[in-house]
């Protein structure tokens, strides 16, 4: 199985956290104010590019995400721009209330970047997956949450994040993803859903690796002559209500998709705005009440349900009822 | 460069006094706060921002080159209010709107809400941390602030308070100063019985700070040691001075009274509070 493969999507040839690496380290070159506080897994994280090529503006706080949190909350009151970088799932479970207090609450700005999200880091298992951080940073609510999905999405979400005003998540991702637009001419804008596949019979509704398996749903689903929409939701906050509600009301059905909790995920935000301006049938894919165990990443979608199958198997269900 | 109007002797028991009344008349209009606490802290802040230690200017309070003055324990934030308004940052009035819906004037500190709130506290061990990445701000700047944090007892209990002593070290944080309000209770009970921080001055020490001791209510100790503090930054190491206290100073009724933690003074406690502090010289 290869993400983007049906879609004829071209697979970058790195991970998506290199590609925040990269991502960060010229955001760094470019901008003096820029600080990275790392939780002792920039080389995880490839947050390390940025200690190589700028050691003073590089903190390794060491393996104490609450002090991590407050240091960079204080660089940022010092006039720098912190990016706080560490696994989703440490930072945002042991650090919560500093998040919500120093980041949240102050309303600082400031960008925490969680790597590792998802199921997909695969092998490491449930302890660092980070598969409840949308959640979470929902319930914080200053925060800006984006989650790009393709390597030009990830180098925009980095570059706009210090122009942002207040804090910022960025979800990223242990598995290469494909190239969904190009890398010089991304339509990145946070805030503002992008189509990139139209189709009338419903809306394939993905965030992060989700986007391109909802291209590889909707390529299965033509082949049986129903024309999918996909709407890349890189932002869970600010949602795109304008973009939601329309997909709602051309083309009638809605199926989310998304590698985190269906409880609190991308999913439950869209299905508020669904029925508060036009509701319509929708399906959920993601996780259902479940910590997933160590495993293959590929192994583990397919286990889950979180594969383009399954997208296309609740696009079939979702026009069903879209036709009763 | 400005430093905070400088009081003599006198001058800086008779703020102090003031600071303690405001504080009595903000959480008995509010009917509720944590006075108690704000008043084992008193003389800790007045020499700070009245004893000619921290650098501020309250007509540009973000000015970039201020020191940072940041009160971790949260709870004692109309201490924080009070301070700030004998300073010049905003109107005395204000005060009196603690608590209020509507008012910036909050329950606990939210950064930026009033001028010359530094930081968000109230859930509590966050603050050294927050000095800390302030610090290290100035060296990357190239600024010569010095970094104030004011530490409760009861919350050195909290790990995160003992992460950033770690970091802070480690950092060879010379210009931060912590000041801890040893007032030995907390909420629910004397510290010693509750969870036993002794021997307290021995863990600031064994994770590489020097540590000073003062009586937290003596003026004439607390100035020289956050002087000296300053002095120490070449060692660069960081620097702790615990500050010996008694929980509710100044009224007799509520001193060393765990049980006013987290409580306004009904209108007779009041009136008794207000004559005993008006009567200290």
């Amino acid at each position: 199985m290869q993400l983007g493969k049906k879609a004829g999507l071209e697979l970058c040839d790195l991970p998506l956290r290199n590609i925040f690496g990269e991502a960060l380290l010229a955001l760094a070159e470019e901008n003096p104010k820029v600080v990275v506080l790392d939780g002792d897994l920039g080389n995880s994280t490839k947050a390390e590019h940025v200690r190589k090529a700028y050691p003073d503006r590089f903190f390794n706080i060491g393996i104490a995400e609450s002090n991590l949190v407050g240091v960079g909350a204080g660089l940022a009151g010092a006039g720098f721009y912190p990016f706080i970088v560490s696994f989703s799932s440490f930072l945002l479970c042991n650090a919560y209330d500093q998040i919500r207090l120093a980041v949240a609450m102050s309303d600082i700005n400031a960008t925490i970047v969680g790597s590792h999200g998802g199921i997909t880091l695969g092998k490491d298992g449930p302890t660092q997956m980070g598969i409840e951080d949308l959640a979470l940073t929902g319930g914080l609510p200053t925060f800006t949450i984006i989650v790009p999905g393709d390597p030009a999405s990830m180098h925009a979400a980095v570059k706009a994040a210090p122009g942002i005003q207040g804090p910022v998540f960025i979800r990223s991702s242990r598995i290469p993803m494909p190239y969904i637009y190009p890398m010089d001419d991304c339509p990145f804008e946070v805030g503002k859903a992008n189509i990139v596949r139209e189709g009338a019979d419903l809306t394939i509704i993905g965030t992060g690796m989700m986007v391109s398996a909802g291209l590889d749903a909707a390529a299965m689903l033509a082949e049986q002559g129903i024309e999918a929409r996909v709407l890349d939701l890189h932002t869970i906050r600010p949602l795109d209500v304008g973009a939601i509600a329309a997909s709602a009301r051309e083309t009638g059905a809605i199926v989310c998709a998304e590698e985190h909790l269906l409880q609190g995920g991308m999913g439950s935000n869209v299905a508020r705005i669904v029925a508060e301006s036009h509701p319509v049938p929708m399906r959920f894919v993601g996780l259902k009440d479940v910590y997933v165990e160590s495993g293959d990443p590929w192994d583990l979608l397919k286990k889950y349900n979180l594969t383009a199958e399954d997208i296309a198997a609740a696009g079939e269900e979702v026009l069903s009822q879209k036709r009763e | 460069m400005q430093t905070s109007p400088l009081l003599d002797h006198e001058g800086l028991v008779e703020k102090a006094k003031q600071l303690r009344l405001d504080i009595l008349e903000m959480t008995t209009k509010a009917g509720s706060g944590h006075p108690s606490s704000s008043w084992s802290s008193t003389e800790i802040v007045t020499a700070l921002y009245f004893g000619g230690v921290l650098r501020y200017r309250p007509d540009q309070p973000w000015w970039p080159d201020r020191d940072r003055f940041i009160m971790s324990k949260g709870h004692a934030a109309p201490l924080l209010y009070a301070a700030l308004a004998h300073a010049g940052y905003f109107d005395r009035d204000q005060l009196m709107t603690l608590r209020e819906a509507g008012s910036p004037v909050q329950g606990h500190p939210i950064q930026g809400m009033m001028p010359g709130v530094e930081a968000t506290t109230g859930s509590l061990g966050q603050g050294l941390s927050l000095g800390l990445g302030h610090l290290l701000g100035a060296r990357l700047a190239g600024k010569d602030y010095h970094v104030y944090v004011l530490l409760g007892d009861g919350e050195c209990e909290a790990g995160q308070i003992w992460e950033a002593a770690m970091a802070a070290a480690h950092y060879q944080a010379g210009k931060l100063i912590g000041i801890l309000d040893y007032n030995k209770f907390q909420e629910t009970g004397p510290i010693s019985r509750e969870i036993a921080l002794e021997p307290l001055a021995e863990k600031w020490r064994s994770f590489g700070w020097k540590v000073h001791e003062v009586n937290g209510h003596d003026l004439k100790e607390i100035l020289p040691a956050l002087k000296l503090a300053r002095q120490l930054e070449a060692t660069r190491q960081p620097q702790m001075i615990i500050a010996h206290t008694i929980k509710g100073k100044g009224v007799s009724f509520v001193e060393e009274d765990f049980t006013f933690h987290g409580k306004a003074l009904n209108a007779e406690q009041a009136q008794q509070a207000r004559e005993e502090l008006n009567a200290t010289r």
